[in-house]
């Protein structure tokens, strides 16, 4: 049995949303018509991000052709006119993104995530077979390090380097850990590739325990995960069975097996030591290094921790070699990055590109810029510790050392984008009450400087702050950098210190004059009435749930912006313009 | 033996040379260079909490943590510039924006790590926002006090409780700001698994961990008319109180503290060096019928009431190897307020029994079980830890250093040498050993001198000859270092073999009582081992070396107990213990 095409019809990755029955009835009716060959699969996919109300996305396998279709009818004129006729059917097709390149999510939303036959059929588990029987330990790491993959959890350390310590570390035992705590907010890079390709993972992570002599792994994952959770133990039980994964893996001198063990939901328990402690049930903080884990990890044995994302890359490498791999990309960062493009793009959801791609193109180009006719403002890379980037920097190249120089960070992949309705001191504070909420209370410039951050931030959004603070908040950020023991702690004030560095205008005019340009910052709002345009209907006071507003239809109506709550329902209801908020 | 590769590096442009594995920090000690740290304790695994010890090593862009960071070769340190002195400032004050401004009422006023640093550091107050906790302080336990509002969450309570004494009584709780120390579940330190230890609040840089302070409670009694109060000391505050009053670590200061506390308005000095022979005369004779008429072997001492509480929490099929003898502190309780009382025709009742004690579990002792009760009353009344005497004394205006010493009350106050030895690590096996090997031999030991046993080890293993018999002696002191010797018992008899050894003794505090939780403050080994020479100067400087030389001690039983393991001795001397399982109630 094969099949010459596959049709794609996608649904958010939420477990909540079903499959569009309607759509995939019509399909496979009309099929059943004009396709008796049986030539054509029609496939239930999981996209990587937030679909579009109105319509449904599907795609057409080999021709790489997205069409958007809103009723059933539109799968008849597909089916009609582009499958049997091969007819261009312009009217529903859809933008394709063709500056992605996938190589982490090559299988996702391609294949069943549940079905590892359909891994095995796109060359699943044939770099393992590779490295088991073609390779030595020191070939496979060698080839790693020639790949030049770096780390995609966020420092950018070369992972070849890091299998090759944990391969000299002396030790009766080693271990592999998958790290797949992802906790950034917004960020679901990990997340979609262990739900549509768990047997990537598992296959990676098996080729890393051969090439540093470790029998056994540890998935660290959140337990906010459960279809990942659940797909994983899928993959492995089929993998097992089919003797991918335990003892003597594909009959040789080879054994490895997979744990999967649960996070509690702390964001630092990310930070590799500190997953460990955690792993080992224990609390979870970060400890000094060294001894790094390559040398002293988990139970005190020789481990390496890597990213799921580093991972997926693993298996591509060994079939393609790393000279393939090593073409895309920059000079210093190799292969590709997939980014959650979140705010306030037209279309958010994952993204993968080459290193090297400009902020600009993932923002305008693939994420389609800004909606609602807004300008951009900024972007917020690196997740909630990540610096804000303005609009002169967005030709730059993406890739860790620039990033770093513009103030951000890679990070993991979350990528915040930021038009004018966002108020920069409003952003940083929410991100900054994730990291004070987020520190694990060990250091003290973490845990006490993120606080003072915070309360600086609160005092400013509210009108209370003085030029002075900015001062003492350079002073506060600096020694969190400096003297934070792990990277929660040295960068959390990033967002804070890059928007002192490019929007400062935006805090002074919080300090200084007490306005919030964007309007986030709702205890500098007030609220008038521009008596000229006002009609005296009255509906202002009616919807005021303050009792903010008083008078009457002869004397005129004022607010009172003592009582104002500043909920802005005056101002959207007011059909003649007459609110002014400044 | 692999010969330690040696470092060159350089601190401050100093050349400095050290083994490898050795840390910024100690590097830098070595050369005079000090880094202001508050969290690292010498003892203490870096747990690299408070980010004051932060220098620049040159090719890295980030300030290490000298604690934590090994040296390497041609490394180049900068240890203090202005940045550098800046930024510790700065995490200074953010550690001071989180702390109470209370020094004035302070268990900790002047003698506390973080007053002293910012007052090096110049901070004439927190120029950030201020975050003061109002958490309830612990007093559950009765002798060590938990005050989390002063809390800086070094972690070394932490780190001391799990990893030096593996008691697992404590632990960091909460998250962010609202990070704080507390028992394992958040339940009162008495529910806990504490064994009262103290070597939390001995290690603890601030007063978010003290003993529970009963000296009022002395003073009243020494002005009630109807007292008759009387005092005993511990072996280990004789070489320890001198730190207080400026004296060199080690002094032996036996003969003040008898006048200071005569000063006080104690009428009798008793000191605990004598009970400390009795408990030998009546533990020897317990080994000495165990090991010949097969008993229950090895005999392990029962001199610490934190040992006591550790095994009666964590190693409940080990009571039968337990002596049953009581500690020298309740011995002299009960002695004093039956022997004595008796002698001198003194109600007991009007007795108050002061101990002066290195320890902050013997607050717990005295009212452990009824056996602490023999006299009909509560033996001993009040314990005061070595701290605690520092400052009555203090507080009395007496000038400690010019005082002219005096003599204790002879009836329990003339000591051997094995009594004074109780207060090192080895010295109850050694004292013991040397009383054992005359009641087997007939005569005493050539040379008493037991070195095997002695010095800070975490476990000393020897073999004593007594005319042929082999006697095998284990030694452990620090709780964490008792796993090994007893699992090596416990598998023994799960072998059906002989025991691997035939006595053990354990003292709960790393160095023995020297290194006690009551005692001054900023203990190190280097101070372990100066107050062990000091107990060890005072053994060798006794004409009698053996308890059972000890007229005195020949006198009690003469005259009052009779045989050593009589009736009457076992009455007032001897105790029990029961299985206490944590969590559990």
């Amino acid at each position: 049995m094969s099949f010459n095409r596959y049709i794609l019809i996608y649904r958010e990755s939420d477990a909540g949303v079903d499959k569009n029955e309607n759509l995939f009835d019509a399909f496979m009716k009309e099929l059943g018509e004009k396709d008796p060959s049986n030539s054509v699969q029609v496939v239930d996919a999981v996209m990587n991000g937030k679909a579009d109300p109105d319509s449904t996305l599907v795609k057409i396998i080999p021709d790489n052709i997205y069409f958007k279709c809103k009723d059933p009818v539109d799968a008849i004129k597909i089916v009609d006119d582009f499958i049997i006729k091969n007819n261009p059917v312009k009217k529903l097709e859809a933008a394709a993104n063709n500056i992605q390149y996938r190589i982490v999510l090559r299988n996702c939303g391609v294949i069943d995530p549940e079905n590892i036959n359909e891994y095995i059929a796109r060359e699943g588990y044939s770099a393992l077979e590779k490295v088991l029987f073609d390779m030595t330990p020191d070939e496979v790491i060698a080839e790693i390090k020639k790949s030049g993959l770096r780390g995609r959890g966020g420092a950018g350390f070369p992972t070849g380097n890091k299998w090759a310590f944990t391969q000299q570390a002396v030790g009766d035992v080693k271990y592999v850990v998958c790290n797949a705590d992802e906790g950034d907010p917004g960020a679901y890079m990990d997340r979609s590739t262990l739900e549509g390709d768990p047997n990537s993972i598992i296959e990676a992570m098996a080729i890393a325990g051969y090439a540093v002599g470790a029998s056994k792994g540890y998935i660290y994952i959140r337990a906010e995960y459960p279809l990942a959770i659940k797909r994983l133990e899928i993959a492995i039980s089929q993998a097992t069975e089919m003797g991918l994964m335990g003892k003597n893996i594909m009959g040789s001198d080879f054994s490895f097996e997979i744990e999967i063990r649960y996070g509690a939901g702390a964001f630092v328990c990310g930070e590799e030591t500190a997953l460990l402690a955690s792993l080992q049930g224990e609390r979870g903080m970060p400890k000094p290094r060294p001894p790094f884990p390559a040398v002293k990890g988990l139970w005190g044995k020789p481990t390496v921790i890597n990213n799921v994302e580093t991972l997926a890359n693993i298996p591509v490498i060994i079939i393609k070699g790393s000279d393939w791999f090593n073409r895309i990309g920059t000079e210093k960062s190799k292969g590709t990055k997939v980014f959650a493009v979140t705010g306030k793009v037209k279309n958010s959801g994952l993204v993968e590109v080459p290193m090297g791609t400009t902020l600009r193109d993932i923002i305008f180009t693939v994420s389609g810029g800004i909606g609602n006719n807004r300008k951009f403002k900024a972007v917020q890379t690196g997740g909630p510790s990540g610096g804000v980037i303005p609009e002169k920097f967005l030709d730059t190249p993406i890739d860790y050392e620039n990033l770093v120089a513009l103030g951000s960070m890679m990070g993991s992949g979350g990528m915040i984008v930021m038009d004018e309705d966002d108020c920069m001191v409003d952003v940083n504070k929410f991100y900054l009450q994730f990291s004070v909420d987020e520190s694990c209370g060990k250091c003290a410039p973490c845990r006490l400087g993120g606080r003072q951050l915070l309360t600086y931030l609160q005092d400013i959004a509210k009108g209370n702050g003085d030029l002075k603070d900015i001062d003492k908040m350079k002073r506060i950020g600096n020694a969190m950098q400096k003297a934070s023991l792990c990277g929660l702690g040295q960068t959390t004030s990033n967002p804070i210190q890059s928007a002192l560095k490019y929007f400062y205008d935006e805090y002074e005019e919080h300090i200084v004059h007490k306005k919030c340009r964007a309007g986030k910052c709702l205890e500098l709002l007030t609220y008038t009435i521009n008596p000229e345009k006002c009609s005296r209907c009255g509906i202002c006071k009616r919807v005021c749930p303050a009792s903010a507003i008083s008078g009457d239809r002869e004397s005129g109506f004022a607010i009172d912006n003592a009582v104002c709550i500043k909920c802005g329902e005056c101002y959207n209801r007011c059909k003649f313009d007459a609110i002014d908020r400044g | 033996m692999t010969e330690t590769k040696m470092i060159k590096a350089k601190i401050n442009d100093i050349p400095v040379e050290v083994p490898a594995g050795t840390t910024i920090l100690d590097a830098a000690r070595k050369i005079h260079v000090n880094i202001p740290t508050l969290c690292k304790h010498p003892d203490l695994n870096a747990t690299a909490g408070c980010g004051i010890c932060i220098v620049k090593v040159k090719g890295s862009n980030k300030l290490l943590r000298s604690c934590c960071t090994d040296i390497s070769e041609g490394m180049e340190v900068t240890t203090h510039d202005s940045e550098i002195i800046q930024v510790r400032k700065t995490v200074l004050e953010l550690i001071l924006s989180n702390h109470p401004d209370d020094c004035l009422h302070c268990g900790r006023n002047t003698n506390c790590e973080l007053q002293n640093l910012a007052a090096h550091f110049v901070i004439r107050g927190v120029p950030f926002h201020t975050y003061k906790n109002s958490l309830p302080k612990d007093f559950s336990t009765g002798n060590i006090v938990l005050v989390p509002n002063k809390c800086i969450l070094c972690g070394r309570c932490v780190d001391v409780c799990q990893n030096i004494q593996n008691v697992w009584a404590l632990n960091f709780v909460g998250r962010g700001i609202s990070t704080r120390i507390a028992p394992a579940g958040d339940i009162l330190l008495a529910d806990s698994p504490c064994v009262r230890c103290g070597q939390c609040a001995a290690h603890c840089p601030t007063g978010a961990i003290v003993e529970y302070d009963n000296t009022y409670d002395v003073w009243h009694a020494l002005h009630d008319k109807d007292k008759y109060c009387i005092v005993q000391i511990a072996p280990a505050v004789r070489v320890a109180i001198g730190e207080a009053f400026g004296y060199e670590p080690g002094e032996l200061l036996t003969n003040k503290l008898y006048a200071v506390l005569k000063k006080l308005g104690f009428k009798t000095v008793f000191d605990t060096n004598f009970s400390a022979d009795v408990t030998i005369i009546e533990e020897a004779t317990e080994f000495v019928s165990r090991f010949t008429t097969g008993g229950t072997l090895p005999l392990i001492t029962s001199c610490c009431p934190s040992w006591v509480d550790f095994m009666e929490k964590y190693q409940i099929d080990m009571i039968d190897h337990f002596s049953t003898c009581k500690s020298p502190q309740q011995m002299m309780g009960a002695l004093t307020k039956t022997y004595f009382a008796e002698k001198e025709g003194i109600d007991p009742k009007k007795i108050f029994m002061v101990s002066i004690m290195p320890c902050t579990a013997k607050k717990y002792e005295i009212s452990r079980t009824k056996d602490m009760s023999a006299s009909g009353i509560q033996d001993t009344d009040a314990v005061l830890t070595t701290r605690e005497l520092s400052r009555m004394i203090k507080q009395s205006g007496i000038d400690f250093k010019n005082l002219p010493g005096d003599d204790p009350d002879h009836i329990m106050g003339d000591y051997s040498g094995a009594g004074t030895i109780f207060a090192a690590t080895g010295g109850v096996m050694e004292a013991a050993i040397r009383t054992a090997y005359h009641y087997v031999t007939g005569e005493n030991l050539k040379d008493v001198n037991v070195e095997a046993v002695r010095g800070l080890k975490g476990v000393k293993e020897g073999v004593i000859d007594i005319k042929g018999t082999k006697v095998k002696v284990a030694v452990a002191h620090g709780l964490g270092n008792v796993e090994y010797v007893l699992n090596k018992v416990k598998e023994a008899k799960l072998k059906g073999e002989e025991p691997p050894y035939h006595f053990i003794e354990v003292m709960a505090c790393p160095g023995g009582c020297v290194g006690g939780g009551g005692q001054p403050y900023g203990v190190t080994d280097y101070l372990r081992t100066e107050r062990a020479a000091g107990i060890y100067k005072d053994d060798v400087d006794q004409e009698i070396r053996c308890s059972h030389d000890n007229p005195m001690i020949k006198k009690l039983y003469q005259e009052y107990l009779g045989e050593p393991g009589s009736k009457k001795a076992h009455h007032l001397l001897h105790t029990h213990y029961e299985p206490k399982p944590v969590y559990i109630k």
